[in-house]
């Protein structure tokens, strides 16, 4: 079984963002990148599911991204050849900051295209920095295949995964024929931490490039802006007491609570 | 220039989600920016639905497309993708707008992507310059927040709940049928088994009254004092992830970058300290308020009023105070 598994580098979420003084990207100044924490889950449970199955199974990691510095990619490829993964590509972006998804999700279903026959791809559920929640299902969508979104359980039987999807206010066991796509919630599967040894190692495995040509931008980034600020706010008092005050306020003055 | 819009309005428990009547004034006013044009829901689900359709004319639709099984009952990804695709193939539209729900969130990538549009996610607000609807949204977890354009038609936009008003004037609209030219088992995947949740309360995504836990509850029995305060002020129980990786709530609860990302017009945070990810998650609610201990705790740099003192005494003395003012 070949199992497809595409990760992102983001900004690590400690990260305070500055925005550059042109207004359109973020100062990369002191910002640390890091695999993205779904990403995480749907790599452990890549390798699980192979390290599972007998046979020649394998899972190659895709990332699309920057090829330079701190914010490279190829780093992040390299922590999942570290947790277990065989082999990674890599497709590099001249400009990741300001990609829209549906660009992502071309280009990754070229480069899984290329992987010649694949049966799951997995993703994150969502990139913690753009947080489209997009690339999946787009991917799936180019693909031609299923989507299930939000996986907290996954099992793959014959030509078959029953998928557990942690939807609004329900979960749903689904069957979805094989090949598919699965987006990973944080409940799929246990993080993993690689040992020194497998970070070694990591160096040796393959990490091929996949050559893209980006198509236009669907969407044309005008400008990044802070957040606006928020007012300061003011501490109603201390202890129960101030309870009454706190709650005539936030009917009077806030309008947020009305009974 | 004149515009049509195409809105897909999400039905939950046999009623329109807000959110879905909040895209829908949205839509009827971005038409009125643009010159005027045709706004038009398309509504899937059980049977009952069509029934339900002519009222969504008094938020802004001028037509419902409606197309209801029973089967259709209950969300199904590749089902409504395909739908929503069949009308917006037929209605040829400008924009498509879909409310930014946990179901949305799954839809609407799906819908741009066989369309082969551009999807703008999670928009917080939106304007028209120069005939062009500009768009923002959040970035960087919500650290920035990106302007842009999309540049395909028809453009996806998936509205963040609680970020525009839904409101409520006069007019019925004219109700069709959507053909559905497929049946369940030409689809890729069958749902073998439903667990229903929680049910009642608002998913924390669109909820408009959050009371949030953090570790100051110092175990899973004290969020009982957090969950009846939130039953006096109708608000859905949150929590930071200090408290989810205890184990003392399931993840579903969790706010922040790697958890929900929510918008109410009242965020209580409770013994929350206000870490950067927590923040990240929650600070475009319209009121925050904070009770710490802690009069350093980085939650009252964002909090609109916040109350120093013991959680375990001044969160149950508002419950007590609030069930006075219900005249309980
Ligand atoms: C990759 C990554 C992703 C993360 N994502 C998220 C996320 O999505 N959401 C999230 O919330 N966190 C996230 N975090 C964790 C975050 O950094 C904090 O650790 C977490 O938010 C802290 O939770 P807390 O505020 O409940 O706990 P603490 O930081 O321990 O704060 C507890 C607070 O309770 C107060 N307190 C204690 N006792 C009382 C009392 N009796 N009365 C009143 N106040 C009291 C204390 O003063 C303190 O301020 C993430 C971290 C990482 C590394």
């Amino acid at each position: 079984m070949q199992i497809i598994v595409c990760v992102k580098a983001v900004p690590d979420t400690a990260t305070r963002i500055k925005i550059a003084s042109n207004g359109q990207k973020i100062d990369q100044e002191g910002v640390k990148y890091a695999l993205g924490p779904y990403d995480a889950r749907a790599c452990a449970k890549a390798i699980e599911l192979r390290d599972a199955i007998k046979g020649d199974s394998k899972v190659i990691a895709i990332a699309s991204g920057f090829s330079d510095g701190e914010r490279d990619a190829k780093k992040r490829l390299k922590d999942v050849l570290a947790l277990g993964a065989d082999k990674g590509v890599f497709i590099a972006d001249p400009d990741p900051e300001h990609r829209d998804p549906l660009s992502v999700a071309q280009a990754l279903a070229a480069a899984i295209k290329a992987q010649g026959k694949w049966d799951l791809v997995l993703f994150g559920r969502q990139a913690v920095d753009d947080q489209n929640l997009a690339v999946g299902p787009m991917t799936a969508a180019l693909l031609g295949v299923a989507c299930v979104t939000d996986a907290v359980a996954l099992e793959v039987t014959g030509d078959k995964a029953v998928v557990t999807r942690a939807a609004e206010s329900r979960t749903e066991t689904i069957e979805v024929k094989l090949p598919a796509c699965v987006t990973a919630q944080r409940d799929l599967a246990e993080e993993k931490y690689p040992k020194l040894k497998d970070i070694l190692g990591a160096g040796k495995k393959p990490i091929e490039t996949f050559a893209f040509a980006w198509p236009a931008p669907a969407w044309e980034v005008k400008k990044l802006s802070a957040p606006p600020p928020r007012q300061a706010g003011k501490i109603v008092g201390e202890g129960p007491d101030a309870v009454p005050k706190l709650l005539e306020l936030l009917q009077s003055e806030a309008k947020a609570l009305t009974f | 220039m004149a515009s049509k819009i195409v809105v897909f309005a999400e039905v939950r428990d046999g009623r329109f989600k807000k959110a879905a009547l909040e895209c829908l004034s949205e839509a009827r006013k971005l038409k009125g920016e643009l010159g005027g044009g045709d706004v038009t829901a398309v509504v899937v689900g059980g049977a009952q639905v069509s029934s339900l359709a002519p009222s969504l004319g008094a938020y802004g639709a001028d037509r419902v497309l409606v197309a209801s099984a029973d089967w259709l009952e209950r969300y199904d990804g590749e089902a409504y993708s395909k739908l929503v695709v069949a009308a917006v193939s037929a209605e040829k539209p400008d924009v498509v707008l879909i409310a930014a729900s946990l179901d949305g969130k799954d839809l609407a990538p799906r819908v741009a992507a066989l369309l082969g549009a551009g999807l703008a996610a999670d928009v917080t607000a939106a304007k028209v310059e120069g005939g062009k609807l500009q768009i923002t949204r959040p970035v960087y977890a919500g650290k920035a927040y990106a302007t842009l354009e999309v540049k395909t038609t028809p453009q996806v936009i998936s509205v963040r709940p609680n970020a525009f008003p839904a409101e409520q004037k006069t007019g019925t609209a004219q109700v069709s049928p959507l053909a559905i030219s497929f049946k369940p088992e030409d689809l890729p995947s069958k749902v073998l088994e439903v667990k229903a949740a929680k049910t009642g309360k608002a998913d924390l995504t669109e909820a408009e009254r959050i009371v949030s836990g953090g570790r100051g509850l110092k175990g899973p029995e004290n969020f009982k004092i957090i969950e009846e305060l939130a039953e006096e002020i109708g608000a859905t129980v949150g929590a930071s992830r200090a408290v989810v990786d205890s184990g003392w709530r399931p993840h579903s609860d969790q706010v922040g970058q790697t958890g929900k990302t929510v918008s109410p017009n009242l965020y209580v945070a409770v013994g929350v300290s206000g870490a950067i990810q927590h923040l990240a998650g929650m600070s475009t609610s319209k009121c925050i308020v904070a009770i710490n201990k802690d009069k350093d705790a980085p939650i009252f740099k964002v909090a609109d009023y916040g109350i120093v003192g013991d959680l375990f005494e001044v969160v149950p003395r508002m419950t007590a105070e609030v069930r006075k003012l219900k005249g309980k």
